[in-house]
């Protein structure tokens, strides 16, 4: 077993123009875990997904995956990981087999043991009755699963995805992550994905948190949420600002105005609640009591809501 | 929803890395190439009934009042003159069609994968364009039998020729067109240059008129078109086709100033090593534009 880290990226800075896309990023993930890159759009994970992925080339900083250096053995690093884009990469005119098939040859496959890998990687991924189908012919969820198929048939060490999980329903999002298990758990590969969805964040091994390009948390998901203090109490109000105000003066505590709402991390949440909703009668009009999310690490960590633009605090980026 | 994971049978083969076969993926990419071409029936219709039509109509239209200067003037119908000319346009069609689908390819995403792929730019260039120029080669070929209608005849020697000179014209206009294409974001930017660079070019190669007799004294107008003809690697192609339809022909009806077939050949040579070599630096380099 090697130990080497499947990646290590160390002080990356990336700029599309003016705008830094990634600042000073340094992270390293070991071999064998599902690691995610987990940030709002705009937060730098696709620009790390394309420099690790060797479709743009480094600007500044080091990269290493699997041990070779990415800016100089980038043919190594190609030939050793599999990659899997967000958007489709499959030639929608030929059939789920053909596209197989093209792919093995650019990897180098050939003959018999191309065929036997083609016919393995699709049974596993229950393709077998579709294999000469045309793709155009397949609904998104399987068309991700023969992305999936493409992206493993030269049984990569490490398989890189940007946000794999983008137009799945739940039940296939499930099987996806089931599929990662296996892969890390049979064959001791290392899964490394991108989300911005909070929810698929959890399921990882480790977690890195990225935010206007730099690194503002990694840990597993239970250690980052622990992070955070007890329960996350939010209160709806008229007036945020100012009932956050008092209960500073009451109760020497530092609420937080998010977003329209006043958030307070306490242990014993349910207690403080009875305490607040005492002290203000009448100002409340709904109090919400939760444990730790990783939207509450995220908000703690950056002092943003995850769905709210950074800066100018408009509507929530949902879409890319 | 079936479940995802079918049951792992027995040990899994250890990974293993693979080599990069560079020939191998051209090859790939140029069969993929001509898959595409033969699943989209109204590709092959139009990149050949287009310069059919153009052959029949300008031959019958501008016919009656077509005369080549010099002696050879009676001799040759328009129909004739042209048909070499609309040899080429095919050969053209089917380069653009077949390198607008890289802004296709790049749009839906299919080239990502290319590009992340161990194998060299070269390849992936040399699969698209050896691709492209094949259909053009099948498309050239069906067209050359009409040319028995002229009471060209063909030998085996003549034929080999015909398409060892085709192959390169065909490898010159599709390189061509990736060179135009690889950056372009919309197929809309692409006929805009085909219309005024890819059409001119083959206008001014002596495929549709000949060039105007040179003599002194003429007026800078047509002193211009004689320079761009002559400038036109194009024109040596069409001048090659030409001289080689009428192999062995003795007193053949060719216009004048036609450049000797050695010439024609070089030239050929030339341009389709040099537009290959720049297609392959263009799509070597590695940006932020390879997004899709």
């Amino acid at each position: 077993m090697n130990h080497s880290p499947a990646i290590r990226v160390s002080h990356l800075v990336h700029h599309y123009g003016r705008r830094k896309a990634l600042d000073d990023l340094s992270v390293s993930v070991a071999r064998g875990e599902i690691f995610v890159f987990l940030g709002p759009n705009g937060g730098g994970k696709t620009t790390l997904f394309r420099l690790l992925s060797t479709l743009i080339p480094l600007q500044q900083g080091e990269a290493e995956v699997l041990s070779f250096d990415l800016r100089r053995q980038s043919a190594q690093v190609r030939s050793a990981i599999g990659v899997v884009f967000q958007s489709p990469s499959l030639d929608k005119k030929l059939t789920v087999a053909e596209n197989l098939r093209h792919q093995g040859h650019l990897y180098g496959l050939s003959g018999s043991q191309l065929r036997q890998r083609a016919a393995a990687m699709l049974d596993r991924l229950g393709l077998s009755d579709r294999a000469r189908d045309r793709v155009e012919s397949l609904s998104g969820g399987l068309r991700r699963r023969v992305e999936l198929a493409k992206g493993m048939i030269h049984y990569p060490d490490l398989l890189l995805l940007d946000e794999p999980s983008t137009g799945l329903d739940p039940a296939a999002r499930s099987d996806l992550w089931n599929y990662f298990r296996t892969l890390r758990d049979d064959q001791g590969v290392t899964v490394v994905l991108t989300t911005h969805l909070l929810e698929e964040a959890d399921k990882a091994d480790r977690i890195a948190i990225l935010h206007e390009g730099r690194l503002v948390a990694l840990d597993t998901p239970d250690a980052l949420r622990a992070t955070v203090g007890g329960d996350s109490i939010t209160i709806q109000t008229s007036d945020p600002s100012r009932l956050a105000s008092a209960i500073g003066v009451q109760f020497g505590r530092e609420p937080q105005v998010l977003d329209g709402f006043v958030r307070l991390e306490e242990a014993n949440g349910h207690q403080w609640i009875a305490r607040l909703v005492e002290a203000f009668p009448g100002q409340i009009e709904s109090v919400t009591l939760g444990k730790p999310t990783l939207e509450d690490v995220f908000i703690a960590r950056t002092g943003h809501r995850f769905w709210q633009a950074p800066s100018d605090g408009t509507a929530p980026a949902l879409a890319r | 929803m079936a479940q995802l994971i079918a049951p792992t049978s027995g040990a899994i083969a250890a990974p293993l890395q693979s080599a990069s076969r560079p020939w191998l993926a051209a090859a790939t990419l140029c069969q993929r190439e001509w898959v595409r071409f033969v699943r989209q029936p109204n590709r092959v219709f139009g990149a050949i009934g287009q310069p059919v039509i153009f052959w029949l109509l300008f031959g019958a239209g501008l016919g009656p009042t077509f005369r080549l200067a010099g002696e050879d003037a009676a001799r040759l119908s328009y129909r004739e003159y042209f048909f070499p000319g609309a040899l080429v346009l095919i050969l053209l069609f089917t380069a653009i069609f077949a390198t607008i689908s890289v802004i296709e390819d790049r749009r839906e995403g299919f080239l990502q994968s290319v590009l992340v792929a161990p194998i060299p730019r070269w390849s992936m260039v040399l699969g698209k364009v050896l691709g492209g120029s094949l259909i053009a080669m099948v498309e050239g070929l069906v067209f050359l039998a009409l040319g028995l209608t002229l009471g060209l005849h063909f030998s085996a020697l003549m034929l080999i020729a015909i398409v060892l000179l085709l192959t390169l014209v065909s490898l010159a206009l599709t390189s061509l067109g990736l060179v135009i294409a690889w950056r372009m974001d919309s197929t809309q930017g692409f006929h805009a240059i085909m219309s005024v660079f890819l059409m001119p070019m083959w206008l001014l190669s002596g495929a549709f008129f000949p060039p105007p007799p040179t003599e002194a004294g003429m007026s800078w107008i047509p002193w211009c078109l004689t320079l761009a003809m002559h400038l036109n690697p194009l024109t040596y192609g069409v001048a090659g086709l030409r001289r080689l339809m009428y192999w062995n022909v003795a007193d053949a009806p060719l216009p004048l100033d036609t450049p000797q077939l050695s010439t024609c050949w070089i030239v050929t040579v030339f341009f389709a090593v040099a537009m290959f070599a720049l297609a392959c630096k263009i799509a070597g380099q590695r940006t932020t534009g390879d997004m899709p």
